[in-house]
């Protein structure tokens, strides 16, 4: 059997989409204990124009690479933000990077949140722990396009009160940004005036109208199945609900099958799926 | 209490959704042990290990249960919402409570006397019957809250079963 063309694949062609794109180190934040934020710009100046929901495979010389959701904001693509917690080689590598190094960047890869079909209707953003990196992008594009929503809602959970990613910009939008926080942590002290519970638990209760509304899911994957259960279940339709899947990737543009889930291959087909098309593959124990 | 505070009561818990399309008769019931609660913010409903003789249909301003913990001060186990339900111990012998309730902001209840509605739940199985169908969803969803921070779901991967 002849080898199947690169058209065939829909994916990018091998030769440019393996190799890597310079990149400095323009700033770096720590966000949490473990978890970093590193603004990054080409070597030769050309922006890296993105869409909500892509990432980039990040690679740190004589270490590896992996797989890295972009945070930043779409509209201003000469800078590349991407949020890193260390947790391995790689990861540990990238977040101990100072400002000045440099790092191999190819991409923007995946597709993209699909943040129009919320025109009109109500956004609900829900995430999880770091899953919020992934789903800023979203937050950014829907204060600039307010006046285009019924409403925006950001439901976000995490382990702790001191665990809140991007706390200061997510505890400073307000009723006059014209966006709704729901925040809930598994465990907290006296000092906490918020929530404490699980995600699922403050879907309903900040649902406005969920027939009418366009739902956005990014954390571990266990929250994203009982948050798609949860959304569904109060009348989000399931075709307006969409997750961002994470398999371990390696060429990250649908040539090797690393991150293949059942019938798709997260790289090519996603990271981005209405829920719909995972939601069993999630229950599945071997896959 | 008057007829009309009954009737007034009835219609409340009607309107709360832990009983909301509960047959009239059913709530009508319900309103002879029902009556009207406030707590200022910092005060508590509750306390661990009191008698559970009055539980609380939440109507507005949030309820955090809370533990003490030897040094480590108070912690917060669950936060309850408007809408919900503020103690479940009532149901079941010995009838303590399991947990402080403090009310978060100023808090709006139907406080439902525990004691009469056993008593009206014995007298009448069927009524007790779709009582404890209400009761029972608030349970399993604590249950499955519960179940899902056990697993530490945003922890570090190096700390995840780090209890097992
Ligand atoms: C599309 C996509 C977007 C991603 N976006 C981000 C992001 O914005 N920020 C970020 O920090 N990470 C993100 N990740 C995860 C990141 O790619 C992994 O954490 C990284 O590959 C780990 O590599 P490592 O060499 O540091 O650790 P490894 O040695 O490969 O792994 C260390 C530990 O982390 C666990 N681990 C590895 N990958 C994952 C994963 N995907 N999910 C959960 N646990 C994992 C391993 O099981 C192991 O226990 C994303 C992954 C994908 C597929």
């Amino acid at each position: 059997m002849s080898a199947l063309s690169q058209l065939d694949r829909g994916v990018a062609p091998i030769e440019t989409g393996m190799l890597p794109r310079p990149f400095v180190v323009r700033s770096r934040r720590e966000e949490l204990a473990d978890c970093v934020t590193l603004e990054l710009a080409a070597l030769d100046g050309e922006p890296l124009a993105f869409e909500a929901g892509q990432f980039t495979m990040l690679y740190v010389h004589g270490i590896g690479e992996v797989a890295i959701s972009i945070s930043g904001d779409t509209a201003k693509p000469d800078s590349l933000i991407q949020t890193v917690r260390a947790v391995g080689a790689v990861s540990q590598a990238i977040c101990g990077l100072a400002e000045g190094a440099r790092v191999g960047v190819r991409g923007p890869l995946g597709n993209s949140w699909p943040v129009e079909r919320a025109v009109g209707k109500h956004l609900m953003i829900v995430a999880g722990g770091l899953g919020l990196a992934p789903v800023r992008p979203i937050i950014y594009w829907a204060l600039a396009n307010r006046d285009r929503l019924k409403s925006v809602d950001i439901v976000y959970g995490t382990r702790a009160p001191d665990q809140i990613l991007f706390a200061r910009q997510l505890l400073g939008l307000s009723a006059a940004d014209g966006v709704r926080v729901g925040i809930t942590v598994d465990l907290a002290d006296q000092d906490w005036s918020g929530q404490v519970g699980v995600v699922t638990d403050l879907i309903p209760s900040m649902l406005r109208d969920p027939d009418e509304t366009v739902a956005m899911v990014c954390g571990p994957e266990i929250m994203m199945r009982f948050s798609g259960q949860a959304l569904v279940g109060a009348g989000v339709p399931a075709e307006e609900t969409f997750l961002s899947m994470e398999r371990n990737m390696k060429c990250g543009i649908g040539w090797c099958g690393h991150c293949q889930l059942g019938p798709h291959l997260i790289c090519r087909d996603g990271p981005v799926f209405a829920y719909p098309a995972v939601r069993d593959l999630m229950s599945v124990w071997e896959l | 209490m008057t007829d009309g505070n009954i009737k007034s009561m009835a219609d409340i818990l009607a309107a709360h959704p832990l009983f909301a399309g509960l047959d009239k008769e059913i709530t009508d019931l319900l309103g002879g042990c029902a009556s009207n609660a406030h707590f200022s913010a910092g005060s508590y409903l509750f306390k661990a290990e009191g008698a559970a003789d009055v539980f609380y249909l939440l109507r507005a301003g949030d309820v955090a249960l809370e533990l003490s913990m030897p040094g480590r001060g108070k912690l917060i186990v669950d936060t309850v919402q408007p809408g919900h339900v503020v103690g479940a111990s009532w149901i079941l012998p010995p009838y303590r409570w399991r947990f402080d309730a403090r009310a978060v902001g100023d808090v709006r209840a139907t406080g439902i006397d525990a004691a009469c509605l056993r008593k009206k739940c014995d007298d009448d199985p069927s009524t007790g019957y779709q009582v404890l169908k209400r009761f029972l969803p608030v349970v399993a969803g604590r249950l499955q809250s519960t179940r899902l921070r056990l697993l530490d779901l945003y922890a570090p991967p190096s700390e995840v079963g780090r209890a097992l």
